[in-house]
């Protein structure tokens, strides 16, 4: 088995008496979904900020790429190819949906002190921009405002610009956050083909997602992980269906 | 958008036109006004850069303006009394050159804009008013308070510095230069909205976590925005000197800072035009409603009102629309 492409070892972060991560330690291996699950208030968002660089954990590390990453920013981990979504969508709202994944193809060309030339008429970013437009089907909204799209399409949008980076790794916060059953089947199929390119870490609440795309699934409950496994693993552990399956039924 | 660019060159044209007609009709003093007009401009498009395109509404850019203001002065001073600036470790003479002047004017004023930013682009929000607001002030307090050039009565250059090939004391011509500089400076700045570097700064000010999330760092952006910004408004200091061939700590007060947000409000926050129209308007107000009554600014203070109130892309805004995304 290779080397896992980002590495979670034993990470602990707390605020006061609260213990939002408590000694977790996961990984995402090359060509898998890896999917975060938990009931809200598990720890899932805490995670994914010390994942990406927002968060600083208490103790513990997180080594991306065979590198320490766990005093790096954000920058620096997204240079180093940590592609990530928002739960809630996070784009420049002023700017048209093209200059947002332009932004995306700039981060990843990183030469950004050039004062003269126009960046819109950049063919290289370009190309870049327009192919990840091209692959989450929003190219006949290049134009658009990024104010005056629907909430699925900033949704594909989020994903875009994330792909523009080519990242080593996605780390993605429910990304189909407020789609509806057909943008979230479209956006599944998607995920479904993208993880042979890189791997994926998915936070979802939605199970059917979540059972039909992860190759494993880790379980938070209460900052710590309590399974990591397959689908099957996961669906047949006890421990997993009192702290979470039990409550999804109750409508959570 | 291609409304605005009409407006934009009607607007540049009538600050040409104005000024040559007053030069064919002999009124010297309209030409000053023009002048005024520009130099004002080019403080505005300066701090522009800063607030409208990377949205630090900074305070202290006095701070720049009479950097740029006491480069001149003292530069000219040292060559009017022909004493010289420094002998030692190395001999710096005063100059009357105006593009050496310029030089200098925009090196130090980068350079304290660099520093300043440094420390404030920390903070965000009301606290990087405050702490832009400090720093300008701390120019104010220590040139009233350095005797060596003039402390409080500032310093006079008898002279109107020089530049090759004009006769900078001809009214007409000194506008001239001042209008070339203005119009580089809004090429340059338009050029720069557009670029990599633009398109970055403009995003960090609408999300800086969408540009920290694609790798690239806002803080570098808003630094770099912060000295080039700084830059061109300690040129218009120096331009602003030797209009008036004078210089005095009220160039650092924070009055100054506050008129050039005003000029930026009134024309149009972010908008390439919006500090020339604002400037302009800024001059027109204060000759026509200054002549009736000293307080003026009673009437400026409503107009202001009424632009934020009721047309908040600035009267360019009122007249070309919203603003849309660059092609």
């Amino acid at each position: 088995m290779t080397d896992p492409i980002l590495d979670v070892r034993g990470v602990s972060k707390s605020f006061g008496a609260l213990q939002a991560s408590d000694n977790v330690s996961l990984n995402l291996r090359a060509g898998e979904i890896h999917a975060l699950i938990g009931p809200n208030g598990a720890g899932k968002s805490t995670l994914i900020k010390q994942i990406a660089g927002n968060m600083r954990p208490d103790s513990g590390s997180i080594w991306f790429n065979g590198e320490d990453v766990t005093t790096l920013d954000t920058v620096a981990r997204a240079r180093r190819g940590l592609g990530r979504t928002f739960q809630i969508s996070s784009l420049a709202m002023e700017h048209t949906v093209l200059q947002n994944v332009m932004l995306g193809a700039l981060g990843h060309d990183g030469g950004v002190m050039r004062f003269f030339r126009p960046v819109m008429k950049d063919h290289a970013l370009l190309n870049r921009a327009m192919a990840a437009l091209e692959r989450v089907g929003l190219v006949d909204q290049a134009r658009k405002r990024t104010a005056d799209l629907s909430h699925g399409q900033r949704r594909q949008l989020e994903v875009a610009v994330a792909l523009t980076l080519s990242p080593k790794a996605f780390v993605m916060d429910e990304p189909m956050a407020g789609l509806g059953a057909e943008g979230s089947r479209a956006l599944t199929g998607f995920l479904d083909t993208l993880r042979g390119e890189a791997p994926i870490l998915l936070v979802e609440h939605d199970m059917d997602v979540v059972f039909a795309l992860a190759d494993r699934i880790s379980v938070l409950v209460y900052g710590a992980l309590i399974a990591t496994g397959t689908a099957d693993e996961i669906r047949a552990n006890p421990e997993v269906r009192i702290a979470y399956l039990g409550e999804e039924e109750d409508g959570a | 958008m291609i409304r605005e660019r009409y407006l934009n060159l009607a607007i540049m044209l009538a600050l040409l036109a104005v000024p040559l007609w007053a030069w064919v009709s002999d009124e010297p003093f309209t030409i000053t006004l023009a002048t005024r007009v520009a130099i004002l401009a080019l403080a505005g498009v300066g701090l522009n850069l800063a607030l409208g395109l990377g949205g630090l509404v900074s305070l202290g850019h006095a701070a720049f303006f009479g950097l740029g203001g006491y480069a001149m002065g003292i530069l000219a001073h040292h060559a009017q009394t022909y004493t010289p600036l420094m002998e030692s470790p190395f001999l710096i003479e005063g100059t009357k050159s105006m593009p050496v002047i310029w030089l200098v004017a925009v090196l130090v004023s980068a350079l304290a804009a660099f520093a300043i930013g440094l420390l404030s682009l920390r903070t965000t929000g009301v606290y990087f008013i405050m702490i832009t607001l400090a720093f300008g002030q701390m120019f104010y307090y220590f040139t009233i308070s350095w005797p060596a050039y003039g402390g409080e009565d500032g310093l006079s250059i008898y002279v109107r510095n020089g530049f090759p090939g004009l006769n900078t004391l001809d009214p007409i011509q000194f506008f001239g230069l001042v209008y070339g500089v203005l119009a580089l400076v809004l090429v340059f700045s338009a050029t720069l909205a557009r670029s990599r570097f633009g398109l970055a700064l403009a995003a960090a000010r609408q999300n800086e976590e969408r540009v920290r999330t694609v790798g690239l760092d806002a803080f570098r952006l808003r630094l770099m925005a912060f000295t080039i910004s700084g830059a061109i408004t300690g040129l218009a200091g120096a331009l602003m000197a030797d209009l008036n061939r004078f210089v005095s700590p009220t160039m650092f007060s924070w009055h100054m800072s506050g008129e050039f947000i005003v000029f930026i409000i009134l024309g149009g926050v972010g908008r390439l035009f919006g500090p020339v129209v604002g400037a302009g308007l800024f001059i027109i107000l204060e000759h026509i409603l200054g002549g009736l009554s000293e307080f003026w600014m009673i009437y400026l203070g409503a107009l202001l009102l009424a632009v934020v109130l009721f047309a908040r892309g600035g009267l360019i805004g009122a007249f070309s629309g919203p603003e849309v995304g660059h092609d």
